[in-house]
């Protein structure tokens, strides 16, 4: 609801991850998949996560979003420290505080569009915030498909869907896994639009792993992420900007 | 491509476990009901063998009763011209009937139909061959009996003590004079033997000085048959005489014809068992084959024809079939032997023998369990060959089943149809016939309800996901919706339990109807407090009827005498009772005339039989009896048909006059002020403390039947349980399907807040909605045809009303929902222990 759009706000701090490290495996097997990462994600702020595959980008997302134990380090969510929590907690902990934009798999195939948005409701218990829902629906241009299930929706459909359930039970930080992995440029573009709204107009914490330059471009910050380390941000980035930062790693060659 | 199957089918264990479970459970209740007859029959074979191993021709002669007085039997004379025959070694001659001795507490040891008491032949040496006393000797004196060993032990019976024996007449003490053992087949089954002495036997079961068989021994390796022809020359005309090798042929025929049923109807549930098993196999040939659509396509890119493709499926089907056949065959052998111990355990004696491992069992369970997997699979192998190559290349996942159900829905109700109007046709034929309509109406209404299951699925879920919504929240409605996702899936699995529950609820609602039917018929119809019976099934004698007239307390006796007369050329039967006892013991309604008339020697009529005759009170209608003897009698009153009556009601004394071998198979008792202990009490001490002789009131007259009702739906649900458990592995495979094709959704709503807990809600919930699914198609569609079955009889079965045992049903149901917890213990498990980074992981 801020309408400074450019300028990240204070210093809240929507989660933070402390020296976090990550280890698969042991001895000679021993694969470091985050090494002592420290950052912070800022309220209200957009912040996209980039790096070439094997990077730890994806892990580094799923151990903030609390889908993934860490070896050692801490992470906070607000004022919660993730590493005493159980499993019972954790679950709690991502559907209270936690909204999730997936690549695919974002829907549940029985369930109509706006039953799929109220579902982090529904598994809560809570009774969903009307006007606050009408007004996702109505900034995605949902409303006209509400009574639809997902098989009847485009691809950019579903995934505007998901961004709706994602911000309709106002998370503290919603983290999106490639959202735009598996859409067309234009209904890439719509998506990664409305998250740029939701971040300027409503105040959501966003935080989103991708590989794409382009979606890169959409958010107010970009940290780089290489062998399991930041090795670099970029704030208010082009998608040049962050295309010629990428070529930096390719010298190092891309492997899956 | 053989191959291939066997890496796919090393691939797929744990997926293909249910199946060969499934498979192995099926082929082992075929194999051990066969290996279990094989060497039953054996068994018994070898004990017939034994049995008629010293005799080479038996002679018998038992007379019809008209031609008793001609031709009583096998006099002594008879059996000396045998004995003087050349080549006869040795005669046992014979004459045995009913004879029973009470236990410690005054109960009959043995079940009625396997006592018997037999005269004791010794032979020269004084030794009868067919006993081995083991104390003691055979009887020589009237008061001496002797006694087969498990007997003499289930009474407590030593050499010198005083034994009551029961015969159709009084009871009379006897002297034990020795203990023996003996091959004879109803003893070994867990039946009595006495033996009396020879002129003891004479005069209970024949006539002084006279035999019903004979037994011939001859010199071994002499021509039986040779024999048997000389044997004949010198018997009465009427006697009968077959070598030893012939009787023992045809009781093992009989033995065969016997076992044979028992076969049958354990066959008939191996069949169920196979049946449903079907379901399961091609549902996870089917998910197998959906599972691998790239790998499939693949195949097809590179070169492989769809004829290819077929037959890997059905290769792997295959070898499925050969493993869970193997081992089911093994099982099958364990089972066989656990009956026979489970038959020692209910005291149903049968001969020792060694187990038969024949080549029919192998056979069997390898070309069942085979074929049934391999056929099963054949649909689906089909269908894997119809993916085009170019699904090879899709990154997209096929999403299954999206062919449309019209063509299956539209041949589903029409077989539906013709079967629902041939059970209804047949249920107003009635009778056997309308039976038989009624069968093969429920075998094709079975098959379309089947097939139009997944149609069914979505409105009889849809009405009770309400329920589920209400009382488990999201997991309800989730779980509810998953149900409904694989419409085919969901029916196939149903359908098992719907076969098993459409037999259990048929099989209910008929016995416990006809059980209320012949409660209320008993408690209609019977006016008398006490029916006095034998226990043998074996008549009443009159001393009998004198000694409860005469008991204290008792205010009317009539028997139903069993007689018959031939009335205008047609023998109709007819039964003696009492005048004026007759309407106090049983329900008499009359039409017309009355019943008193009895006493001056009229007769009373059945309606229905009065109008089929032509007759009406008052009518003189010429009858002959029994003896061929003609005479008159006058319509004395005509009374409305019943179970109970017979069409014509008759002084005993008037048929007395013409039957010399009278017939009392039950006598009613009534008692003043209604039946009590005492008066049962009275009614026994009446009737000599007889052990062979059943006093029932009207409560033990009802358990008769309905406890026989009871036995018999016992015995069926245990052997449909196996259908359950079938049904079981077809959730559980269903379920762990279901749990790991949609391993990212789940991994999506645990992502975004469902805890374990309530994953596993949802898997369990989605087992019951399908379970319960399946129990409501299974107990509609029995409750149909036990209402078509039940309006069959109901003419023959007066009072018969359709009951649905709503307390049973409801146990149903519940065994249905525990069905589906039970069978998703596993698949739950394993959804709430999903790994969430893999599972949202895309592609």
């Amino acid at each position: 609801m801020t309408t400074t759009p450019t300028v990240p706000r204070a210093t809240a701090v929507a989660a933070r991850a402390t020296e976090l490290t990550k280890v698969y495996g042991q001895g000679e097997t021993q694969v470091v998949a985050l090494d002592r990462v420290s950052v912070d994600f800022r309220q209200g702020e957009f912040t996209a996560i980039m790096g070439p595959s094997g990077s730890g980008k994806s892990t580094l997302m799923h151990c903030v979003a609390g889908l993934d134990s860490f070896s050692s380090g801490s992470v906070r969510i607000g004022d919660t420290e993730l590493s005493a929590l159980k499993d019972k907690q954790l679950t709690q902990l991502r559907r209270d505080k936690i909204g999730f934009i997936f690549q695919a798999f974002n829907l549940l195939p029985t369930l109509t569009a706006m039953e799929n948005i109220t579902l982090p409701m529904d598994i809560t218990g809570r009774r969903a915030d009307q006007a606050w829902v009408q007004k996702v629906i109505d900034m995605l241009g949902l409303s006209g498909r509400l009574k639809h299930r997902p098989t009847e929706l485009s691809g950019g459909q579903q995934q505007r869907v998901a961004v709706a359930r994602a911000l309709a039970s106002r998370p503290e930080i919603i983290f999106g896994d490639e959202p735009t992995g598996n859409l067309d440029s234009r209904s890439g573009a719509e998506v990664l639009g409305f998250l740029r709204n939701s971040v300027r107009e409503l105040g959501q914490t966003v935080v989103m792993v991708t590989h794409d330059p382009v979606a890169a471009s959409y958010a107010d910050r970009v940290i780089f992420l290489a062998d399991g380390r930041i090795v670099d941000e970029m704030l208010r980035p082009t998608a040049d900007g962050v295309l010629d930062r990428m070529k930096a790693f390719d010298t190092k060659g891309r492997t899956s | 491509m053989f191959r291939t199957a066997l890496r796919n089918v090393l691939a797929h264990k744990a997926r293909l476990l249910m199946t060969v479970l499934a498979v192995m459970l099926g082929v082992a209740f075929v194999s051990g009901t066969l290996v279990f007859t094989d060497t039953l029959s054996q068994a018994f074979r070898g004990q017939s063998a034994k049995s008629y191993d010293d005799v080479a021709v038996a002679v018998s002669l038992r007379p019809d009763p008209e031609e008793a007085a001609k031709n009583p039997g096998l006099s002594q004379a008879t059996v000396d011209k045998v004995a003087k025959l050349d080549g006869v070694t040795g005669v046992q001659p014979r004459v045995d009937g009913f004879a029973g001795v009470p236990d410690a507490k005054g109960k009959l040891i043995g079940s009625g139909w396997s006592n018997k008491g037999v005269n004791f032949a010794p032979g020269p040496d004084g030794k009868d061959p067919a006993l081995s006393f083991t104390s003691g000797d055979g009887p020589t004196a009237a008061g001496q009996i002797a006694l087969d060993k498990a007997t003499a032990d289930k009474g407590g019976y030593k050499v010198g003590d005083t034994v009551r024996v029961a015969t159709n007449g009084p009871v009379k003490e006897y002297a034990l004079s020795g203990v023996f053992t003996t091959e004879d087949g109803a003893v070994n089954a867990g039946g009595s033997l006495v033996v009396f002495d020879a002129p003891v036997a004479q005069q209970l079961y024949l006539k002084p000085g006279y035999y019903s068989d004979l037994n011939v021994s001859a010199a071994p390796g002499a021509d039986d048959e040779k024999l048997r022809d000389e044997v004949l020359k010198v018997v009465p005309k009427a006697a009968t005489a077959q070598t030893g090798q012939d009787l023992a042929d045809e009781q093992a025929r009989q033995i065969e014809s016997g076992l044979g049923a028992l076969n049958q109807t354990l066959l008939g549930f191996a069949g169920i068992a196979l049946f449903v098993g079907v379901f399961l196999i091609s549902n996870t040939f089917t998910m197998l084959v959906a599972q691998r659509t790239k790998e499939l396509a693949l195949m097809r890119a590179v070169g492989a024809s769809r004829r290819q493709i077929t037959r890997s499926v059905l290769a792997e089907a295959g070898i499925v079939g050969v493993v869970a056949s193997a081992v089911g065959y093994l099982l099958g052998i364990g089972l066989a032997v656990g009956l026979r111990s489970g038959m020692a355990a209910f005291d149903m004696k049968v001969p020792d023998g060694d187990l038969v491992l024949g080549t029919t069992p192998v056979l069997a369970a390898f070309g069942v369990g085979v074929v049934i997997t391999m056929l099963a699979a054949w649909l689906p192998g089909r269908r894997a060959a119809k993916i085009p190559p170019v699904a090879a290349m899709n990154s997209v996942h096929a999403t299954p089943n999206a062919k449309s159900l019209v063509v299956r829905n539209a041949i589903g109700a029409a077989i539906t149809a013709i079967g629902a109007v041939l059970i209804v046709l047949g249920a107003n034929a009635g009778g056997d016939e309308g039976r038989m309509t009624i069968a093969g109406g429920a075998f094709a209404t079975l098959i379309g309800i089947i097939i139009l299951i997944p149609f069914l699925s979505r409105p009889v879920i849809a009405l009770i996901r309400p329920f589920f919504v209400k009382v488990f929240g999201i997991s309800g409605k989730l779980a509810g919706l998953n149900a409904v996702r694989n419409p085919r899936r969901t029916g196939a699995t149903a359908s098992a339990l719907a076969i098993g529950l459409t037999l259990v609820t048929g099989l209910t609602v008929i016995g416990v109807s006809a059980g209320q039917a012949l409660d209320k018929m008993t408690v209609d119809q019977i006016k008398a407090d006490y029916m006095v019976t034998m226990a043998s099934g074996g008549g009443l004698s009159d001393e009998a009827l004198k000694a409860l007239e005469k008991a204290p307390g008792v205010t009317a006796v009539s028997p139903q005498q069993a007689g018959a007369l031939d009335i205008k050329g047609t023998y109709v039967s007819a039964s003696g009772v009492t005048p004026g006892a007759i309407e106090k013991v049983l329900k008499v309604e009359v039409v017309n005339g009355s019943l008193a008339t009895l006493g001056q020697g009229r007769i009373a009529v059945a309606d229905k039989t009065a109008e089929k005759r032509g007759l009406k009170v008052g009518d003189s209608v010429p009858v002959e009896y029994l003896d061929k003897k003609k005479g008159t009698l006058t319509v004395g009153a005509v009374y409305k048909d019943s179970e109970f009556l017979s069409p014509v009601l008759v002084d005993t004394k008037i048929l007395d006059a013409h039957d010399p071998e009278k017939y009392i198979p039950q006598i009613f008792v009534s008692t003043e002020g209604g039946p009590g202990d005492a008066h049962e009490q009275a009614l026994i001490k009446a009737m000599g403390d007889n052990p062979a002789i059943t006093v029932m009131d009207q409560k033990d007259i009802r358990d008769e039947f309905g406890g026989q009702i009871n036995l018999l739906l016992n015995i069926m649900y245990g052997l449909l349980a196996m259908a359950l458990i079938i049904a079981v592995l077809g959730v559980v495979n269903t379920l762990a399907m279901s749990v790991f094709e949609r391993q990212q959704e789940i991994g999506m709503i645990r992502a975004i807040g469902l805890d374990r807990r309530r994953v596993k809600r949802m898997v369990r919930l989605e087992a019951v909605v399908i379970s319960v699914f399946g129990a409501v198609v299974g107990i509609g569609l029995g409750t149909f045809l036990a209402w078509a079955i039940g309006k069959t009889f109901e003419a023959s079965l007066p009072g018969y009303g359709l009951v649905v045992p709503w307390d049973r049903v409801g146990i149903f149901l519940v065994l249905a929902a525990l069905v589906g917890v039970l069978a998703s213990l596993w698949p739950a498990r394993s959804a709430a222990r999903l790994n969430m980074l893999t599972a949202i992981k895309a592609e």
